[in-house]
């Protein structure tokens, strides 16, 4: 995880053959720029990343689900809870069901564990919308490959 | 057995915090009662799971954009209630 440029998944571990589910990880480091300001003398993982990472766990998804054909863009954060503080050092397992798919949108309940503890969740609603012109697409297959995402199933090139 | 515009009024008002008296079937989601896209996204994922359908949003979207149909012909709730039956009905037939 590098929390400092929005890298927040580690590896895909999995996505069940139904694509409802997805478990991802991610090793919060013990060196980032973020903990300079939160806080100083006291680093604690964000909040607001913590959801990140469960909006980049369910992207994958949502991803996996169209095949890389439109892209989810985090719309709505309901119901988030965060648990408990989030230290450098600890592995997230990062998990997203998907609650509906609808014509343009997602809906998902996502969650994060720690040592099988949950310690965040939330209701999280994605547009879903064609790619936009540029590189966006290409950089996202990129980081796909160095996240374990299986491109080779999810795309049909 | 509520009816269908019954359904997506209690739907708009609980979901928009909008009084459920000023919602009529004449009413214009977006131009009448202020509803931006995003909440119609909520909108839309209470419909879809009241009524077991999905509201093909994007294919009316692109529809509008492309000066192929009116706001009014999928917004006006009254018409949107007849999509819905329309929809519900394509399902069960």
């Amino acid at each position: 995880m590098r929390p400092e440029v929005f890298k927040m998944i580690d590896r895909v571990v999995s996505i069940d053959p139904g694509l409802e589910t997805i478990h991802c990880q991610g090793l919060v480091p013990h060196e980032s720029s973020i903990f300079d300001g939160h806080f100083p003398g006291h680093p604690i993982m964000p909040g607001v990343l913590l959801i990140e990472a469960m909006a980049q766990t369910t992207g994958w998804l949502v991803l996996a689900r169209n095949r890389f054909d439109k892209m989810p863009f985090l719309a709505t954060v309901k119901e988030a809870k965060l648990r408990t503080f989030v230290l450098p050092g600890q592995n997230l397992d990062l998990y997203s069901h998907i609650q509906h798919e609808g014509s343009g949108f997602v809906v998902a309940h996502t969650k994060a564990l720690l040592d099988g503890k949950p310690i965040c969740n939330a209701e999280l609603v994605f547009r879903v919308l064609p790619w936009p012109e540029g590189k966006m697409k290409d950089v996202v297959l990129k980081v796909a490959g160095h996240v374990e995402f299986p491109v080779a199933d999810f795309t049909d090139a | 057995m509520s009816s269908t515009f019954e359904t997506v009024a209690n739907i708009i008002a609980e979901t928009c915090d909008i009084p459920r008296d000023t919602i009529t079937q004449e009413s214009h989601a977006i131009d009448d009662l202020g509803i931006d896209s995003l909440d119609f996204l909520d909108i839309a994922f209470a419909i879809d799971k009241a009524f077991g359908i999905k509201l093909p949003l994007e294919q009316w979207t692109q529809e509008v954009n492309d000066g192929k149909a009116t706001t009014e012909q999928y917004f006006v709730l009254k018409n949107l209630c007849a999509r819905i039956d329309e929809l519900v009905a394509a399902k069960t037939a």
